[in-house]
């Protein structure tokens, strides 16, 4: 099958599928009422189809219109959304068990390595800076209650 | 001439130096708070609610409404500065205003977004003080139907956020409501799609799905490109004010904002976003084929902020006059009143008239000491802009993770914008636009709760939203919107 439009394809794809399981999963779930008496399940059923059948016509249509510039999706930028991604979700189980004191410099050092241009000093350096900012702001300033 | 010498009494009691002090440090805490990202006006006012109970009851409200101003300022720098938008209304900010930044003109982004805010909240004062009564009649217009029409009419229009494919701006919509829909449902108070996790059962916030989608998004996708082509902010900054180009093309988006957002205002609970929204499109519609919109146009930045903060401001002749908060900023300011012994609604105006036009004079006062503030705040924040990319998003991180923490006191907002920041990493790489989706996410259960009560009212019928000239206009206008542009595009 020939795609003219990768980018608006995937789209497509995407939109086809949530549409897809929140129609079919508010029809398992939730009560759908009727006009008169609308259940928890009228709303979300409907955004649902429509959801579908828009999706479905981005899918169709990206099979046969190419629009500039857009066609290729290009290759995807692994490194920083893995790396950043895990240095955030690192953050978040560091947090409540260590405190920011550990969690904030393990934050910044993780999140450097998204770059190649990482140089363990300047890491370093920025690290402690932003730890001491922000326990000045967030802990001292404006007494949040953040584990420590 | 009564709204003068109500006026006159407004300001007699807002410039006295002792309330001056408090519009001040309100303006002050409130800017420096609301630069944070994640903490929102909502956020800065909660947290600094127990410094109301020393204060006498005017005072505490004008620092009040000093802090609310300046947050929301705040927001519209984020939003400028790094794209994470510290508010609803501030998402319509961050896509021209952030583009600019990127140029190296965050200086007259952030200038026109506070003169411009200036301006339109002079003009709604003025506003509240002719016409708070025959405009709060308007409101009362306002059924549940009728709001069903102009929330759908609202998200249609949004359409013009994005310079894309119609259909795919529609499809993020609702892919928005869908979002929107992870909640309790409020009627019958089943639980949805929350998956049996707790912390869903409110849906998710605002600030997470923000974060997530502009914030982390955006990190990861400046990261993706190569070190040479990713100079996210170019070293050659040019001035820190406006030029006089720019003030010709702001200053009509400006008038246009105003009027827009002094009328779209006095609707309780939309008023504010919507306004956003629709001067945007207005401005787009507006300047044709000449506008540069998503890529850095001015108007985009002086359009919607002035139209919020009309809107922010005429939001207070709802409230003021039947007692409905316009929204959670509103409501957190009818408990300050409480607090202090004052019971919100219409007969304040005729038993507390110095508060009542003191506190609408202070709020010009706010307004007014942003600017004053905030000129020379901007050469601080240029200068931050000048920090290499690699030391500076560590940084935003940082402040996100903080802020994203500090909204529960609970990890789980972190978790759930990680999730939202890689599938916003994956809408830029299918060019969808997250803009309407956010705008859908706000006014999903706003839509759907109206919807509901107008069918049940009219006993299940759907022609109960044509049977009035008001709704039915509104839905007529709505279909055109989507109409006129495809059928131009047929031709």
């Amino acid at each position: 099958m020939l795609i003219a439009s990768q980018r608006d394809f995937w789209s497509g794809v995407l939109f086809v599928t949530v549409g897809f399981l929140c129609a079919g999963s508010t029809l398992l779930l939730y009560k759908l009422g009727s006009a008169a008496d609308p259940g928890p399940g009228y709303f979300p059923f409907g955004l649902g189809l429509l959801l579908t059948l828009l999706g479905s016509v981005v899918l169709l249509r990206s099979l046969r219109h190419p629009r500039v510039d857009t066609e290729v999706v290009g290759s995807v930028a692994w490194r920083p959304l893995i790396v950043i991604s895990s240095a955030v979700l690192m953050f978040g189980l560091l947090l409540p068990r260590l405190g920011l004191s550990t969690a904030l410099p393990v934050l910044v050092i993780l999140s450097s390595l998204a770059t190649e241009e990482f140089h363990w000093k300047e890491v370093l350096l920025n690290a402690v800076a932003l730890t001491a900012l922000c326990f000045g702001i967030f802990i001292w300033g404006l007494n949040l209650t953040l584990p420590r | 001439m009564d709204f003068i010498s109500n006026l006159v009494l407004g300001f007699s009691v807002a410039l006295t130096v002792q309330n001056l002090a408090y519009a001040f440090l309100g303006a002050l805490i409130g800017t420096l708070v609301g630069v944070l990202p994640g903490l929102g006006p909502l956020a800065t006012m909660a947290m600094l609610m127990p410094t109301v109970y020393m204060l006498d009851a005017t005072a505490a409200l004008i620092m009040l409404a000093g802090i609310y101003y300046g947050a929301q300022y705040g927001g519209s720098t984020t939003a400028i500065l790094i794209n994470v938008p510290g508010e609803s209304s501030s998402v319509v900010t961050a896509i021209d205003g952030y583009e600019m930044a990127r140029q190296g003109r965050a200086g007259p982004a952030l200038a026109v977004a506070a003169l411009g805010s200036f301006f339109a909240g002079c003009v709604g004062t003025l506003v509240i003080a002719i016409f708070a009564k025959p405009l709060s009649l308007v409101a009362l217009e306002f059924g549940a139907r009728e709001y069903s029409s102009l929330l759908v009419f609202g998200l249609v229009g949004s359409v013009s956020l994005a310079s894309g494919s119609i259909v795919k701006a529609i499809c993020m919509i609702i892919l928005g409501l869908v979002l929107g829909q992870i909640d309790t449902d409020l009627i019958s108070g089943t639980p949805r799609f929350t998956f049996g996790i707790d912390q869903l059962s409110d849906g998710i916030d605002f600030v997470v799905l923000a974060m997530g989608l502009f914030g982390l998004g955006e990190i990861i996708a400046n990261l993706g490109e190569s070190a040479e082509k990713r100079e996210v902010f170019t070293r050659n900054v040019r001035g820190l004010w406006p030029t006089k180009e720019d003030f010709k093309a702001a200053y009509p988006a400006v008038l246009r904002g105003t009027a827009l957002g002094s009328a779209l205002g006095v609707l309780p609970g939309a008023g504010a976003v919507l306004s956003s929204f629709a001067a945007y499109g207005l401005e787009k519609k507006v300047a044709g084929d000449s506008g540069r919109f998503g890529k850095g146009d001015i108007r985009g930045v002086a359009g919607p902020e002035s139209a919020n903060n009309a809107a922010a401001q005429t939001s207070f002749i709802p409230m003021l006059s039947l007692g409905l908060p316009s929204g959670p900023v509103m409501a957190l300011m009818i408990g300050a009143m409480t607090i202090k012994g004052i019971q919100p609604g219409p007969q304040v105006m005729s038993s507390n008239p110095s508060l009542f036009w003191g506190f609408i004079a202070s709020m010009w006062v706010g307004n007014m000491m942003l600017v004053v503030l905030n000129l020379p705040l901007i050469g601080i924040w240029i200068k931050l802009l000048t920090v290499p990319y690699r030391l500076l998003f560590p940084a935003i991180l940082s402040f996100c993770c903080i802020g994203l923490y500090s909204l529960n006191n609970d990890t789980f907002g972190i978790y759930v914008a990680v999730l939202f920041g890689v599938l916003g990493y994956l809408f830029r790489k299918l060019s969808c636009e997250p803009a309407p989706l956010l705008l859908g996410f706000v006014l999903g259960p706003m839509i759907e709760e109206n919807l509901r009560r107008a069918l049940l009212l009219s006993g299940g019928d759907w022609l109960t939203f044509v049977s009035t000239p008001l709704s039915g206009g509104l839905l007529l206008a709505a279909l055109l919107l989507v109409l006129v542009p495809t059928m131009a595009r047929m031709r």
